[in-house]
């Protein structure tokens, strides 16, 4: 499967709206089938009639026609180590990953269009495109969301919207979020009152990897945490609103950073550089570590130029799973590393 | 759900803690919780996800509402699923679309603690939504019919009056 052994995805082509700091936008929708039991409560035939009847749905002449080819399969088709690259390619929840046989897959050939069937909700819907496109991203998840419905009938109440498993989705069901790149704001310690400052907007801000406030590759997801009482329009224009603020504070902070400190700062990003395009062995927390500081190197102008779907591919194609997916067997951590550094040193490489 | 330490307090976080390589899990109150990390250096890892939030938020209603756990009144289940109200409680999560009926009252007070509202405002679909969608343009033309007035543009309000009409017609068939 392509899918598996491809690093590239579209989101990665580093184009769209200020895609120096913003990497790519997902729009999610929880969708539910009416007088269905959810996912956790549901029995392994409900679970294959539910399967059965979105994979009608997607499969249909005119779903394709609109939305091009969709690959279908049961995740536990696949290994885990397969399913954990869906994970590392942002296509499945680490959740939806688990092996339980009621989950299911289907995303579209360019990988923009992904669904996750009886993960928490019946169906989770997610769009993903590169830089900051939220309302494109919500426009293609709206007119998929309209064709499913023709074929299936959605758990729907006139007072609260869209029926989802757990109340924190209930209404329209949408998940509006950015993957922001903060190098600037990491290294001026700013990223704490963002956090705080984030969570009185009724959004939330988190490392994309990594636990805590110590996000790996310093890249930061920004996504609305009310899905009721708001319009889907009003719920994105509040997601947008608030990473273009945050978009300003990283060039300001990218300013002072380069004003301040700049032959610390120009000494720093050499190095990585130096180390990314020599080193023979790196773990994935440095190879995460190093590469934001190059590619802040690169967008500052300081380094020669690297295009950025370099930097997002990279983010995948060093992923543990997927490197070791990629080999076709088991890899130790020590050839692993070795992996890794060879790819990057590879993609790297200036023509 | 009571806090598992003390037994006093609602129970608000989940703690994972790991001693000499043995995992344990608990449900404590927000004060025990600042009582063990004081006593536990590392190893000790808060994990305060919105999940395990709303359901401390839910526990504190079953608290006031029900006395003390043991003593509890008739509760209820749903007839589509089986869920029971102890179970909503507990994981925060509903068992299918009829237990936002089953459950109501108990949902809407979810609903607005986390959204701050329980009136879906957003799409609708094409199927079970036509009426919505009529009733929400009636709405927004009385809106502008009003504006019209109060402007003295009576030709437009004219307009406006009939399309209003016309919808509300279309409602009755
Ligand atoms: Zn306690
Ligand atoms: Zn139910």
């Amino acid at each position: 499967m392509n899918l598996l052994t491809n690093s590239f995805s579209p989101w990665m082509a580093g184009t769209g709206s200020d895609a120096d700091i913003v990497v790519s936008s997902r729009i999610r929708l929880a969708r539910n089938l009416k007088d269905i039991p959810f996912p956790h409560l549901m029995d392994e035939n409900t679970a294959n009639n539910v399967t059965k009847e979105i994979e009608k749905a997607i499969s249909s002449r005119s779903f394709k026609q609109k939305f091009g080819k969709t690959e279908f399969f049961k995740l536990v088709s696949l290994a885990p180590i397969e399913r954990q690259v869906l994970v590392e390619k942002h296509l499945i929840s680490p959740d939806h990953a688990d092996g339980h046989p009621r989950r299911a897959f289907a995303c579209t050939e360019d990988e923009r269009i992904a669904l996750m069937i009886n993960e928490e909700d019946h169906i989770r819907l997610q769009v993903l495109l590169p830089g900051l496109e939220l309302r494109q991203a919500y426009d293609i998840a709206n007119m998929v969301d309209d064709k499913l419905e023709e074929k299936l009938f959605y758990a729907f109440s006139e007072k609260y919207g869209y029926l989802t498993a757990c109340p924190t989705n209930t209404g329209t069901g949408i998940r509006a979020s950015t993957m922001l790149h903060l190098p600037g704001l990491t290294y001026t310690n700013q990223i704490p009152s963002l956090l705080n400052i984030t969570a009185k907007l009724g959004l939330t801000v988190r490392g994309l990897y990594g636990e805590g406030t110590k996000a790996r590759g310093d890249l930061y997801q920004v996504s609305n945490q009310i899905t009721l009482g708001l319009t889907e329009e009003e719920i994105i224009e509040n997601v947008i609103s608030v990473t273009r603020q945050i978009i300003n504070q990283e060039r300001m902070a990218r300013e002072v950073l380069y004003r301040e400190n700049r032959y610390a700062l120009e000494d720093e990003l050499w190095r990585s550089y130096g180390i990314l395009t020599n080193a023979r062995m790196i773990s994935s927390d440095e190879a995460m570590n190093l590469l934001s500081k190059v590619r802040l190197g690169v967008e500052l102008k300081i380094l020669p130029e690297i295009e950025r779907s370099v930097f997002n591919e990279l983010i995948v194609a060093t992923a543990p799973a997927y490197l070791t997916n990629l080999a076709q067997r088991n890899l130790e951590p020590a050839e692993r590393d070795r992996e890794r550094a060879k790819i990057i040193r590879e993609k790297l490489k200036i023509n | 759900m009571l806090c598992e330490r003390c037994g006093k307090n609602p129970a608000t976080m989940h703690i994972t803690r790991v001693i000499n390589g043995q995992k344990t899990e608990m449900n404590i109150c927000t004060q025990c919780a600042q009582e063990l990390g004081h006593t536990l250096s590392f190893n000790f890892s808060p994990q305060l996800t919105f999940q395990n939030l709303l359901k401390g938020l839910m526990g504190q209603d079953v608290l006031s509402e029900f006395g003390i756990p043991g003593n509890v009144g008739e509760r209820k289940k749903c007839p589509v699923c089986g869920l029971t109200e102890e179970q909503f409680i507990n994981s925060g999560f509903l068992g299918c679309s009829q237990c936002y009926e089953t459950f109501k009252d108990r949902v809407e007070q979810a609903l607005r603690k986390i959204h701050g509202s329980a009136e879906h405002r957003g799409k609708f679909p094409a199927k079970t939504g036509g009426k919505i969608k009529v009733l929400r343009e009636i709405e927004n033309l009385k809106k502008a019919l009003n504006e019209a007035v109060s402007r003295e543009e009576f030709e437009k309000a004219a307009e406006l009056r009939d399309k209003i009409r016309e919808l509300e017609a279309s409602l009755k068939d």
